[in-house]
C-alpha cells in the first residue's frame, strides 16, 4: 500500500499537469506556433527519433565530461582553499568574481578563441559553469573541519595526506554531493549555452535552435522535455553515488 | 622510579592582536609511570593548552616536556587522546573507530588482530554488540565509552584526556569513573586527566595537581592517599570529603577570592 503510494503519488502528479497544459492550450485555441500541446509531442519525438538519440547523446557526454572536470578541477582547488589561509584568501575574490559573470556573455569570447572547436568549447563552458559550487563546498567542509579531529591523528604521528585521507575527504563527502547536485543542473546550462548560441552547433540545444529557425514549435517543446529526462537522469545518478559514498550522513529514522 | 611524564617550567603565551597573552607560567607537573594526574584548575587557566603540549602537538616558548626520559618536541606514536567531544567519525562503525589509531601506528598488524584488540577493550567497557553501529545510534555516554577505546587501542603508555566526561550527566558520569578504574586496572598507562570536577580528581587520581587562574602555575599537589580500588562510597567518607574541602578552597584561592568568601 504505501509504495503503491509512492509511485501513484508522482504519476498522478505529472498526469494532471499534463492534462493542466493540454486544457489551457485548448481553451485559449491556442495554435501550436504559439503554444505547443502536450499531445503534439509524441508525433514530434516520433518524427525526428535518430535525431533526439543522436543530439541527446552528444549533449549527455558533453555535459558529463564538463562535470566531471568541474569535479576534479573543483575538489583541487577547494583542497588548496581549504588547507591555506593565504591560498584562501588569493583565490576567494577571483572565484567569486568570475563566478558573478553571467556565462552567456562567455560564449562569444570562448567562441572568439577556440574558434570551429565545438566539442571543446561546449565541454569547456559546461565546466566553467559547474566547478564553483564544488570549489567552495569543499574549501569550506576543509577549513572548517574541527581541530579535535585532526588531533586524534597528529598526535600519532599521521602525515597530513593521511589525515585528509581519512578525516578530511569523508568528512567533506555530503557538502561535496550537495554541491554536485547544483553543479549537475548548471552544466547543462553550459552544454547548452553553446550547442543553441554557435552556428552550425550540434546535440539538443542545436535542435532546438533548428527547431525555432522552421517554426517546428511541437519539436521545441519535445527538446525541453528531452533536457528534463536528461536533467533528471544525471540528477539520480549523483542521488545514487551520494548513497554509496555518503550514506552514512543521513541519520536513521526513528 | 623515574618520572613517565615530566614537565618542567614550562611557559606558554598565545600571541593575540592586543598582545601576549600569556596561559602558562613556570609549570611543573610530574608523574610517576603508571600513575593517575588529576589536573583541576578554573575555567581559561590554560589546562587545554597542558594537553597539547604533552601530546607534543605545539611547542611551549619556554620549558621542557618529557616522555619516557625524552624530550617531545613532535607528535608521538605513544600518546592517546580523549576530549570532551568523543569526535568519532560517523561514517566508521564503532569498532571501525576504534581500530582508527592503530591503522596508524601498525599499518602492518593483521586486519583480525586489531578487530580483536578493539573487540576485547569494547567488551571491557560494556559495548559488547554495539561494535557494528554507527556513533550516532549511540547515546553520550556510550560514545564516550567507544573514544576511550578508542585513546588505548595502541597501548599508548601515556593517555591524555581533556574534560572527557564533561558533557554526560552525573549518573553516567559516575559509570565511566569506574570504567575507567577498571581500564586502569587491566591496562598499564600513565594518565594525565584534565577535569572540573573535584569529585573525578579525588576518585581516579593519585595526585591532585591544581592550577592557578591564568597565567597558570601549579598551585598546590595533593597526594590522593585512597586505596586503588575506589568504589563510589569512597567519596562520602571523611578522608575524601577531608581532600574535597582542600581542593575547594584551593580553587577559590586559584580564582583570587580568599578563602572565606562564598
Amino acid at each position: 500500500m504505501e509504495t503503491l503510494q509512492k509511485i501513484a503519488t508522482p504519476v498522478l502528479a505529472v498526469v494532471l499537469f499534463l492534462v493542466a497544459w493540454e486544457a489551457l492550450v485548448w481553451v485559449n485555441d491556442w495554435p501550436n506556433y504559439k503554444m505547443a500541446s502536450p499531445s503534439d509531442l509524441p508525433p514530434a519525438f516520433w518524427k525526428f527519433r535518430w535525431l533526439f538519440l543522436e543530439m541527446g547523446w552528444q549533449t549527455l557526454w558533453r555535459t558529463v565530461l564538463g562535470l566531471g572536470l568541474a569535479v576534479l578541477f573543483g575538489t583541487l582547488i577547494g583542497m588548496i582553499m581549504g588547507f591555506s589561509r593565504i591560498a584562501r584568501d588569493g583565490l576567494y575574490p577571483l572565484l567569486v568574481g568570475f563566478n558573478a559573470i553571467p556565462k552567456a556573455t562567455l560564449v562569444p569570447v570562448i567562441s572568439l578563441i577556440f574558434i570551429g572547436q565545438h566539442d571543446f568549447n561546449t565541454v569547456l563552458m559546461a565546466f566553467l559553469i559547474s566547478f564553483f559550487p564544488i570549489a567552495v563546498s569543499v574549501g569550506i567542509g576543509l577549513s572548517t573541519l574541527e581541530p579535535e579531529y585532526r588531533d586524534i591523528l597528529r598526535s600519532l604521528g599521521a602525515s597530513r595526506f593521511t589525515i585528509f585521507r581519512k578525516i578530511a575527504l569523508p568528512k567533506t563527502l555530503p557538502e561535496f554531493f550537495g554541491a554536485l547536485k547544483v553543479s549537475v543542473t548548471l552544466a547543462f546550462i553550459g552544454t547548452n549555452l553553446v550547442e543553441i548560441v554557435a552556428p552550425h552547433g550540434r546535440g539538443l540545444g542545436a535542435l532546438f535552435k533548428s527547431g525555432e529557425t522552421n517554426g517546428d514549435y511541437p519539436l521545441m517543446f519535445a527538446v525541453l522535455i528531452a533536457l528534463a529526462a536528461l536533467g533528471i537522469l544525471l540528477y539520480y545518478a549523483v542521488l545514487v553515488l551520494e548513497r554509496i559514498f555518503a550514506g552514512w550522513a543521513e541519520r536513521p529514522q526513528s | 622510579m623515574a618520572n613517565l611524564i615530566d614537565i618542567k617550567g614550562v611557559t606558554h603565551a598565545y600571541r593575540t592582536k592586543s598582545g601576549p597573552l600569556p596561559v602558562l607560567d613556570n609549570l611543573n607537573i610530574a608523574v610517576p609511570e603508571g600513575e593517575f594526574a588529576a589536573v583541576v584548575g578554573p575555567s581559561g587557566c590554560g589546562k587545554s593548552t597542558l594537553t597539547r603540549l604533552v601530546a607534543g602537538l605545539m611547542k611551549p616558548d619556554r620549558g621542557e616536556v618529557w616522555l619516557h626520559g625524552e624530550r617531545v618536541t613532535s607528535p608521538r606514536k605513544t600518546v592517546g587522546m580523549a576530549f570532551q567531544n568523543p569526535v568519532l567519525l560517523e561514517w566508521r562503525s564503532i569498532l571501525e573507530n576504534v581500530i582508527l589509531p592503530l591503522e596508524i601506528v601498525a599499518p602492518r598488524m593483521q586486519q583480525k588482530d586489531r578487530e580483536s584488540r578493539a573487540m576485547h577493550l569494547l567488551e571491557m567497557v560494556g559495548l559488547k554488540g554495539f561494535e557494528a553501529k554507527r556513533p550516532s545510534e549511540l547515546s553520550g555516554g556510550m560514545r564516550q565509552r567507544a573514544s576511550l577505546c578508542r585513546a588505548i587501542v595502541h597501548k599508548p603508555d601515556v593517555l591524555i584526556m581533556d574534560e572527557p566526561f564533561g558533557a554526560l550527566d552525573n549518573f553516567t558520569r559516575e559509570d565511566l569513573w569506574q570504567t575507567m578504574r577498571d581500564l586502569r586496572a587491566a591496562e598499564p598507562f600513565t594518565c594525565v586527566l584534565i577535569t572540573h570536577d573535584l569529585r573525578e580528581s579525588v576518585f581516579l587520581g593519585d595526585q591532585v595537581f591544581v592550577l592557578s587562574g591564568r597565567p597558570a602555575r601549579t598551585q598546590m599537589v595533593l597526594p590522593v592517599d585512597l586505596p586503588a580500588d575506589r568504589t563510589l562510597d569512597i567519596l562520602y567518607q571523611p578522608k575524601a570529603q577531608e581532600m574535597l574541602h582542600t581542593l575547594r578552597d584551593q580553587i577559590r584561592i586559584a580564582q583570587g577570592r580568599d578563602g572565606d568568601a562564598h
